[in-house]
């Protein structure tokens, strides 16, 4: 088999590479060792979120994707027609809300430090922020309305990405492990999996959490490991959340380095009627053990923004592992120690709603095309990544 | 003193919990149910006393001396598992108090040695119209007639596979039903294969070939009719059950055309098989056998340190079964050896499980049955055209994926009612973690107030 | 239609049962004690009580806990299973109804 690109990872990030890459008349492969849609991007939850970023390259990011959304939820609904599964895109607006007074002003300061970069803000009061969601927690000291956070969900919207990937011509093979490159002195000339060499000469890493993993075994060097996570969803109930809403520590725990256990409180409701409660952070390598008291934390967190939310049976428990950077950016581009190697991955807590714009982006750089964003802070290249590299590897 | 944690107060538990107790062993025995006796002893509570309600029961003795053998165990009823976790030596997390109540006492156990006895519930493969009130499982039946003394219905129909729909048409009967048939799905050759090469083995499987023998002579007595290689392919009804279709069989259990047969009924019992409940046993990273039940070796441990695993979720073989593995769970959880005896039982009554499978397991032609309407998945309300649009949408038989683009099996009961089925409905890989809908780390809901309360979180179990 | 078995009639000689009342949906209903929220209902025919977000009835189907069909809103608490919740003199059931919207 044969293929100008070879896309390793069949999540939600691959499948947007693949579907950009083919679309540009590109011959595309996607390898996963395991099924498609059916690791980090099948363990999380759908929040495209602007709300959570601080000013910098990555607000950007996901600015671009917050207007890129609408477009492409509706393309793939238009392409894949009212049998597919609906993405469940809904651009239903965050609210963040601080729960303690010394909460407060940062909240505030940070949504100004947003406003000023483009985000939409609007700043409410307590009772505002009560008549848009009646049953939060009275007792909150500042809240702010972020229009364009949105969600949709994450498996249907991996797995319509990947159906349009293939109505373009690429090719998904499942359960095959990738376990080497083959080179031509420094050319990339195939990639090996368990059973068969697949011939090309551009490979796209997009492994999410084990995209280290994947980078070693390629021979490269790539400084992506994860983090735990785990999301609680409650028995179906009348809607009583209206938006996404968070507490104001979530800003803090994405931002943070820290091994030890943190949580921040997302609640939103879905269509199918659940309550969905997100999420912890911890760097426990890929331990996926139950651990009660990161599950406890999470329930304290929500019971902060809706008390109402005790009497609620949780059903359900999962988690996943998000693709973590030591500089807390994306990394989309090609490994200057290794021409035709390619990366995209590093997410994080954010590959849903990055997914889109990282795919046009990645393809833009591998075709020469003009990228819609500057590419260069989310370069293996940058500098801030440089000092997480160690030297030999290349 | 070696402390053991027994889980589950079926046959397989209380006897674990004995053996383990009468091995010098301090012994914890939980259940999430009010009462002992599991699904097989289920009867009465303490609020109802009846005098003569061996009556309802087989083995009713044998329940006698286990409870009477209990003392020095510490029993907690009412006592639900929620969790197992295995981060730091194994942790037992247990909410006490009334079924799904919030602010429950919460109890964490670190026992030296667990038993698992979990048990199983009956599997039910979905039909047109199932999901009418009226339908119920054929375990609903048995627990509602000994439990509560409550019939169904008046005019009840069973049917399924195995041999669990005798006791189910027994009871009916005694609680005041009229069973007006018992619809055995499996055909003449292949109960014959499945029973009659060996039927000395049968009936070494101590009472149990008694036991059927007494059913069989009680159907014939009552003339309910008993028809092999039948099945109910369809229940109807204007908002309730009226009547149900059944037809004849092929081997595959595919129906016959043109054998279909109209019969009105109120109540339509339906059980073809169990599903071991192995949330638990997985939380506590018990490997799981190709068969999907709990491998074991002969002294029932598990593939954990510790842990031991006995009854229904090590395989199908009924209460004799559950009570030799039991005895031998428990002895060698408190470091005794078990009785050889028992050692040698136990190869009669796994010979015994596989005969049940080989004469009544699930044939693939069953799925004939289904239409595009009919409803796979109760909680999402599933039907089984869409699961089949969703899986072809997304080229996908990967049930991570496909419950979330379908919504089967994403409901309040997790998937305990309909995940086998749509794992064999959507081709599924069951050997793959990602394939399999047994995977269930929270064992049973509970509330956030609860899940949050640091009580429930910290403590080992200070009970020494 | 489900059925008690009269507790006069019935061969495994129970004593005489003691009763209770419980109200399900502002309705009150006599019951045993000992009895299931889901035995009190069945006991009087009642075979039906929650609906689904399609608008089907449902009642109890596996009996022992596993399919949680038959939820229903106890003392102010939701999606208790009637089946294996022991019906107290005086509990208030209310039944689920999943078409309802936000109140
Ligand atoms: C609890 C939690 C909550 C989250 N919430 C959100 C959210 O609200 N919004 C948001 O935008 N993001 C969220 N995320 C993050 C998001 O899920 C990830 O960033 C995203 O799914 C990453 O997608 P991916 O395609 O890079 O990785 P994956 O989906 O993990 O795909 C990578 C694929 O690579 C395959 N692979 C690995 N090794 C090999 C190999 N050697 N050969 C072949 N294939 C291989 C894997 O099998 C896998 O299928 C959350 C994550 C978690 C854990
Ligand atoms: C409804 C029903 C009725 C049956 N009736 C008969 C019959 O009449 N005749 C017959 O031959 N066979 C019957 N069976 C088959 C029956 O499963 C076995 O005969 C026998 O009861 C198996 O014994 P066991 O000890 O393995 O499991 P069980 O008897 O099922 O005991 C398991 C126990 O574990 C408890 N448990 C499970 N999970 C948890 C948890 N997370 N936390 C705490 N406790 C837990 C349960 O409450 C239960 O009491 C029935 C099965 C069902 C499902």
């Amino acid at each position: 088999m044969n293929a100008d690109v070879v896309v390793i990872g069949a999540g939600i990030v691959g499948a947007a590479c693949a579907r950009a890459l083919a679309r540009t008349g590109l011959s595309v492969v996607v390898v996963d060792r395991g099924a498609p849609a059916s690791a980090t991007s099948a363990r999380g939850e759908g929040n495209l979120l602007v709300s959570d970023k601080a000013p910098g390259p990555e607000l950007d990011l996901a600015m671009l994707a917050a207007d890129h959304w609408p477009h492409l939820a509706a393309s793939l609904a238009d392409e894949l027609g009212p049998g597919f599964p609906d993405i469940e895109y809904d651009r239903k607006g965050g609210v963040v809300v601080a729960t303690t007074e010394e909460g407060a002003e940062p909240l505030r300061a940070f949504a100004n430090g947003q406003a000023a970069a483009g985000v939409e803000v609007a700043h409410l009061t307590p009772g505002e922020a009560r008549s848009l969601e009646p049953h939060l927690n009275p007792a909150i000291t500042a809240a702010v309305h972020y229009p364009q956070d949105a969600q949709l969900q994450p498996v249907v919207a991996t797995e319509a990405l990947l159906a349009s990937a293939r109505r373009a011509g690429v090719r998904v093979l499942a359960h095959q492990e990738v376990v080497g490159l083959v080179r031509d002195g420094e050319r990339i000339t195939g990639v090996r999996t368990a059973s068969e060499t697949i011939g090309t000469s551009a490979v796209v890493v997009a492994a999410g959490p084990w995209s280290g993993e994947v980078a070693a075994v390629l021979g490269a060097d790539l400084p992506v490991r994860p983090r735990r996570g785990m999301v609680l969803v409650t028995a179906r109930m009348a809607q009583r959340v209206f938006h996404k809403v968070y507490d104001g520590d979530y800003f803090g725990a994405t931002q943070s380095a820290d091994a030890d256990l943190q949580t921040s409180s997302v609640v939103e409701s879905t269509p199918g009627g659940t309550v969905l409660i997100g999420s912890s952070r911890q760097q426990i390598g890929f331990d996926d053990r139950l651990r009660v008291n990161v599950l406890a934390e999470v329930a304290g967190r929500a019971l902060r923004l809706f008390p109402f939310l005790a009497g609620t049976p949780v059903i359900r428990a999962y988690g996943g592992f998000r693709p973590y950077v030591p500089d807390h950016l994306p990394v989309v581009g090609e490994d200057p120690r290794h021409p035709g190697l390619w990366y995209a991955t590093g997410h994080e807590g954010a590959g849903i709603g990055l997914a889109g714009v990282t795919g046009d982006l990645l393809c833009a750089q591998l075709t020469g095309a003009d990228p819609a964003i500057d590419p260069a802070p989310f370069q293996p290249s940058r500098p801030s990544l440089a000092a997480h590299l160690t030297g030999g590897a290349a | 003193m070696t402390h053991v944690l027994v889980i589950g107060a079926g046959p397989a538990g209380l006897s674990a919990a004995v053996a383990a107790g009468d091995a010098g062993a301090r012994v914890t025995l939980l259940d999430s149910g009010d009462g002992l006796g599991g699904q097989y002893w289920r009867h009465l509570p303490p609020q109802r006393p009846a005098q003569r309600e061996a009556r309802l029961h087989h083995g009713w003795a044998a329940f006698d001396r286990l409870r009477g053998s209990l003392v020095g165990v510490e029993v907690v009823t009412e006592a639900q598992v929620w969790a197992i976790e295995t981060v730091d030596g194994i942790a037992v997390h247990v909410l006490i108090g009334p079924a799904d109540a919030g602010g429950r006492a919460a109890r964490t156990f670190a026992p030296d040695a667990l038993v698992l006895a979990t048990g199983a519930h009956d599997r039910t493969l979905p039909f047109p119209g199932w999901n009418l009130p009226g339908v119920f499982s054929a375990g609903a039946a048995q627990a509602l007639a000994k439990g509560e003394r409550v019939a169904v219905g008046r005019r009840a129909v069973v049917a399924g596979a195995g041999p669990f729909l005798l006791p189910v048409a027994q009871s009916l009967t005694a609680a005041g039903a009229h069973v007006v048939g018992v619809y055995e799905a499996a055909r003449p050759a292949a109960l014959a294969r499945g029973w009659l090469p060996r039927p000395w083995r049968l009936l070494g499987a101590a009472r149990k070939g008694g036991e059927l023998a007494g059913y069989a002579a009680h159907h014939l007595g009552r003339r309910v009719p008993y028809r092999l290689g039948r099945a109910v392919i369809e229940a109807r009804g204007d908002g309730r059950v009226e009547a149900v279709v059944t037809a004849r069989l092929n081997a595959d259990w595919s129906p016959i055309p043109g054998t279909e047969r109209t019969v009105a009924a109120d109540a339509v019992c339906v059980s073809h098989g169990f599903t071991p409940r192995l949330e638990l046993p997985i939380a506590a990273g018990c490997r799981i056998g190709p068969d999907r039940f709990v491998a074991v070796d002969a002294d029932q441990r598990t593939s954990v340190e510790s842990v031991y695993a006995a009854g229904e979720i090590t395989g199908i073989g009924g209460v004799d079964a559950a009570l030799v593995e039991g005895r031998i769970a428990g002895a060698r959880a408190a470091g005794a050896p078990a009785a050889a005896a028992d050692l040698k039982r136990r190869t009669a009554t796994t010979d015994f499980a596989r005969r049940i499978d080989a004469a009544h397991g699930i044939r693939r032609g069953w799925t004939s049955w289904l239409r595009d309407d009919t409803v796979v998945c109760r909680c999402e309300e599933v039907a089984y055209g869409p699961l089949r649009d969703a899986a072809a949408a997304t080229d996908q038989a990967s049930l991570r994926s496909l419950k979330l683009t379908s919504r089967a099996g994403l409901g309040i009961c997790q998937a305990r009612m309909c995940g086998r089925t749509v794992e064999e409905l959507t081709g599924a890989d069951p050997a793959r973690a990602e394939d399999t809908t047994d995977r269930r780390p929270l064992a049973a809901p509970i509330r956030l107030g609860d899940l949050a309360a640091p009580a429930t979180t910290c403590g080992k179990d200070t009970h020494v | 239609m489900s059925a008690i078995v009269p507790w006069e009639t019935d061969p495994i000689r129970p004593d005489e049962p003691k009763p209770l009342r419980i109200t399900v949906d502002g309705t009150s209903i006599e019951g045993l004690q000992g009895q299931s929220i889901a035995g009190v209902l069945l006991a009087h025919g009642i075979t039906e009580w929650r609906t689904t977000t399609a608008g089907r009835r449902r009642g109890v189907f596996c009996g022992i806990g596993v399919c949680f069909d038959c939820i229903a809103t106890v003392n102010g608490e939701s999606d208790v299973r009637l089946c294996l919740r022991r019906a107290n003199d005086g509990d208030t059931v209310a039944t689920q109804d999943d078409t309802r919207e936000a109140q």
